[in-house]
């Protein structure tokens, strides 16, 4: 449709022939109340950031990345909190990327839909994407922080209960992202003789790459942000030292900002606002980079 | 179903639909990445340090709140030495914490009030023996809003709002209370897993676990009852004494009587006893087992002969030199024990 | 794709010379593959588990009319009273306030951009969105004690200001939280209205109120509904914004200015505290985290259920 009858469908009825004032002014009123209900958000949206702009600039600078965290609030830092923040993200990654894709293709190439199995697969991964983020963290504290894997309060566990929280997400996208793939690829190599599995290995992944990477960014911002497991999983001990490996006690940014802002010193509420800016930026990069991946490979695959 | 609706657009969104402004978003994910790597490079702490033995191993100490901040600058003073002693400090609760310690899961518990007798029991099932040290004296202060009139508090005004079962719910039903006040009563106070809380029961209202349930309960997080008091006129609540020099200004503590007179709680009255009948000593309960490790003996050694500076650090009262004296005692005989085991 | 998948192609055996033999690689690759789609069952599996053994042990030590009748919610105190009434209604309390931002709100956002908005406005202002969506809940909570609660105090006029912690802050900082997720999903549902029904309305001289509100809104009410939904899920699972801003005492009420705790706080609460395990008041965490898990199922049932009845389909 031409942009001209774009314009035209949208701007029909807003101009009322029959000019009755009650009418006119019904109209503009109800536009009124819908720019508001936008401006609600915005304004929501802007408030927030910068007042955590306003709040933690003060303290927004290298030290902060390289303090560990203190009872004083002068020396008080973030850096085991953003390095326990990296270790919890590679843990999840490692453990919800084999499976989340292997699961994906499962689902995309192999699975009959028909079958009640893959039914109830298809219907357990949507009710798992509802459940509340505490609820996992019950999870995690009953099985893997005590009871049958009982790992204690530790990265491992805290990687293990986000990457469940994440799965969802990661099987929804890179199912997404194989569906993606034109199924001439897939005939042409099938037609040629190859197996399922060599055709899934050569092509179909290859091509869906960017889509699964994409995903995967998506799912590990969802996770940095969680504190509600980790309140759960990691416990709320004043880590000051870095983990030294994933069977190691932890912070992560989201609890020492927690931590930070349950304190009554202004100052700490200070830093925990620079700890807020700093998981922005964090998070908008993340997607950035994630947008930038897509767009550079779907490129490419056009080209192609 | 609507989620999986919903992260299935976004997704498509994102995956396949057009393409967003680039450079910007490149700039920013620079940036953000360049913070995130000088975070994740930097090792602030203890690194270059020479350390005279070589000491390494991990230290875990947990329990009380009120006496966590003294554990933690003495972890941080310690660990700036050595660099290979890890001390990790928690708060569960005194009660908490020597739960964990009886199950041998933690080296030293932190408690705000003498061990009992059914931890003690539980102790000595997993073959767990200890020694009560103590670091620091503390008085439980009685928090009040700075808008409030009232100075001075009777144990028996202090039992009548705390007791269980008592329904005070305004400054104005509290019997004999000088000057007059009228504002509803807002009370902030620890959970149960909390040593303060066992010692306040036992001294306000006569038996260890019995108040009323009906107030703010902060668990181990004794900072929100500072915010909580802070901001309510009518507010009132009860924490170690540091917690009011952490916050000069911001709240008040109430003088207590027990009997013997007004008395406000200082460095002075809670160590010449006069602030009855909430002074208490503080402790760190090692494990016997903890001891016989070399890094676990220096950070006691390491504790108690800095006892009194780390506890002005952390706005405590210090221990008297006597106290010290028979703490750094305490800590020679255990090693001497373990020589004598040797 | 869907038949052509179970079919000949996926059969992993090697016709040659006219002998069919498995290929034990693809069948181990197959295999392998499906236990990772199995996961999301063993993790639902694992939740239910996690939740069932305790919940039960907890109300063969507590009644169930004490646990759902009674109104006194004490559980680490001795002696312990578990009436779970209190921190039910917090929850809805907290929830009905954002709801009360997220809904009407969130729909006018939706329809502002599904029909009002030119092309460029919408460009620019559903990116906004998509950043509130992806701002996290911590973020939301730091606002909520050191922005919303003070602002709230200072300019309160109608008698009592709200308590340092109070159910109205953080109420209405989880809606603004949540508005984006309706507006989006209702933007979406809305914009998969054909454009031919618009049309029509206009043809008929609708104006442009109209025809949103009586053409475009009940053609996709499946999709806005789902998003109240949704919604109201979110509100009901959110843990860090209530803990920070709405209190920590089981308080029964329903005034906004009293500081309240939800199910989710409570959980968090004394699950962060380190509860010895198999104490009573362990399992009282499962048994919250059971009715938290059982409404939100519930909830999801309904909004699947609201979804088939009301789904429009054109062809």
């Amino acid at each position: 449709m031409s942009p001209r009858y774009d314009k035209a469908v949208r701007e029909a009825g807003l101009t009322v022939s029959e000019g009755r004032g009650f009418t006119r002014a019904k109209e503009l009123a109800f536009q009124g109340v819908l720019i508001f209900s936008v401006a609600i958000g915005v304004v929501g949206l802007v408030t927030l950031i910068v007042q955590a702009f306003v709040n933690g600039l003060p303290r927004l600078n290298l030290a902060l990345l390289t303090d560990p965290p203190s009872p004083l609030p002068a020396q008080a830092g973030l850096e085991s909190a953003i390095v326990g923040t990296i270790f919890l993200m590679v843990g999840v990654a490692i453990v919800v990327l084999p499976i989340g894709v292997g699961a994906a293709i499962y689902l995309e190439e192999y699975a009959n839909g028909e079958r009640w199995w893959n039914r109830l697969i298809e219907v357990n991964i949507q009710n798992l994407a509802a459940v509340p983020s505490i609820v996992y963290g019950i999870l995690g504290l009953a099985f893997i922080v005590r009871g049958p894997l009982g790992l204690g309060p530790v990265v491992a566990a805290g990687s293990l209960t986000l990457a469940l929280l994440v799965l969802p997400t990661v099987i929804l996208a890179s199912r997404e992202a194989i569906r993606a793939v034109p199924s001439s690829l897939r005939q042409g190599a099938l037609a040629l003789g190859a197996t399922q599995w060599q055709t899934i290995r050569k092509q179909v992944l290859p091509a869906s790459i960017p889509g699964i990477a994409t995903g995967m960014i998506l799912s590990l911002s969802r996770a940095i942000g969680e504190t509600a497991p980790l309140l759960l999983v990691g416990g709320v001990t004043f880590i000051t030292a870095n983990p030294k490996g994933f069977d190691d006690l932890f912070t992560a940014l989201p609890l020492q900002i927690f931590n930070y802002t349950t304190r009554p010193q202004d100052e700490f509420r200070v830093i925990a606002a620079a700890g807020v800016i700093v998981m922005l930026v964090l998070l908008v990069s993340m997607n950035s980079v994630a947008i930038t991946i897509r767009n550079r490979y779907k490129r490419k695959m056009e080209v192609n | 179903m609507s989620e999986n609706e919903r992260l299935e657009i976004h997704v498509k969104q994102l995956i396949r639909l057009a393409p967003a402004r680039p450079l910007a978003l490149l700039a920013l994910s620079g940036l953000a990445l360049g913070v995130a790597a000088c975070g994740g490079g930097g090792e602030g702490q203890g690194a270059g340090a020479e350390g005279g033995e070589q000491l390494s191993g991990t230290i875990n100490i947990d329990g009380s709140s009120t006496v966590a901040p003294i554990s933690e600058a003495a972890a941080a003073a310690f660990q700036a030495e050595p660099p290979d002693v890890r001390v990790t400090v928690g708060t569960s609760g005194t009660g908490g914490g020597f739960e964990k310690f009886c199950k041998g899961e933690t080296d030293i518990s932190d408690a705000s009030r003498a061990v009992e007798e059914d931890e003690m029991e539980a102790c000595s099932k997993e073959n767990i023996s200890f020694e009560e040290i103590t670091v620091a004296n503390d008085g439980i202060a009685v928090a009040l809003n700075p808008q409030n009139p009232v100075t001075c508090l009777t144990t028996d005004q202090l039992t009548q709002i705390w007791d269980k079962g008592s329904d005070v719910s305004s400054w104005s039903q509290v019997d004999g209370l000088q000057p007059s006040f009228g504002q509803e009563l807002k009370l902030f106070g620890p959970g149960t897993d909390s040593g303060t809380f066992d010692f306040f029961t036992e001294a306000i209202n006569g038996e260890e676990g019995q108040q009323r349930t009906d107030y703010n309960n902060v668990g181990e997080d004794d900072n929100q009852t500072v915010r909580g008091v802070q901001g309510s006129e009518g507010g009132m609540g009860y924490f170690g004494l540091s917690f009011i020099k952490e916050n000069e200004g911001k709240l008040k503590a109430a003088e207590v009587d027990g009997g013997q007179g007004c008395v406000a709680p200082s460095n002075e009255t809670v160590q010449d006893g006069s602030y009855a009948p909430l002074g208490r000593p503080l402790f760190i309960y090692p494990s016997d087992k903890a001891v016989k490790r070399p890094e676990v003996k220096a950070f006691l050694e390491f504790y108690v002969e800095n006892a009194q500076m780390l506890a002005e650090q952390a706005l405590f009262v210090p221990l008297t030199d006597e106290q010290k004296s028979e703490a750094q005692q305490k800590i020679e005989s255990l090693g001497s024990q373990q020589a004598a085991v040797r | 794709m869907a038949s052509a998948k179970g079919s000949a192609i996926s059969r992993p055996t090697v016709r040659g010379l006219g002998i069919v033999r498995p290929r034990y690689g693809e069948l181990a690759i197959r295999t392998v593959l499906l236990a990772c789609a199995f996961v999301s069952v063993l993790t639902t599996f694992g939740i239910v588990a996690s939740l069932v053994g305790p919940t039960i042990e907890f109300f063969q030590a507590v009644s169930l009319r004490e646990f759902f009748l009674t109104t006194d919610w004490a559980p680490t105190f001795t002696p312990a009273r578990f009436g779970v009434i209190p921190i039910v209604v917090g929850t809805l309390s907290v929830t009905f306030w954002a709801l009360l931002i997220a809904v009407p709100f969130g729909l006018g956002a939706a329809i502002y951009l599904s029909e009002y908005a030119r092309p460029r406005a919408r460009r620019t202002l559903k990116p906004i969105l998509e950043v509130l969506e992806g701002i996290p809940t911590i973020a939301y909570g730091f606002f909520a004690v050191t922005f919303v609660t003070p602002l709230l105090r200072e300019l309160w006029f109608a008698g009592e200001p709200p308590a340092i912690f109070n159910v109205l802050s953080a109420g209405l900082v989880m809606g603004v939280m949540i508005l984006p997720t309706v507006a989006s999903l209702s933007e979406d549902a809305m914009s998969a209205v054909p454009r031919g029904l618009r049309e029509g309305g206009y043809a008929l001289g609708g104006s442009k109120l109209q025809v949103s509100t009586r053409v475009v809104v009940p053609a996709a009410l499946s999709g806005i509904v789902a998003s109240f939904v949704l919604g109201f899920s979110r509100a009901i699972g959110e843990t860090v914004v209530v803990l920070l801003a709405a209190g920590a005492i089981a308080n029964l009420t329903l005034d906004p200015r009293e500081s309240v705790q939800t199910m989710t706080a409570f959980i968090a609460a004394t699950g962060s505290g380190d509860i010895a395990t198999g104490t009573i008041t362990y399992k009282t965490i499962f048994a919250v985290g059971s009715l938290l898990f059982t409404i939100t199922f519930i909830v999801n049932l309904i909004s699947i259920w609201l979804v088939r009845r009301y789904r429009q389909v054109y062809s």
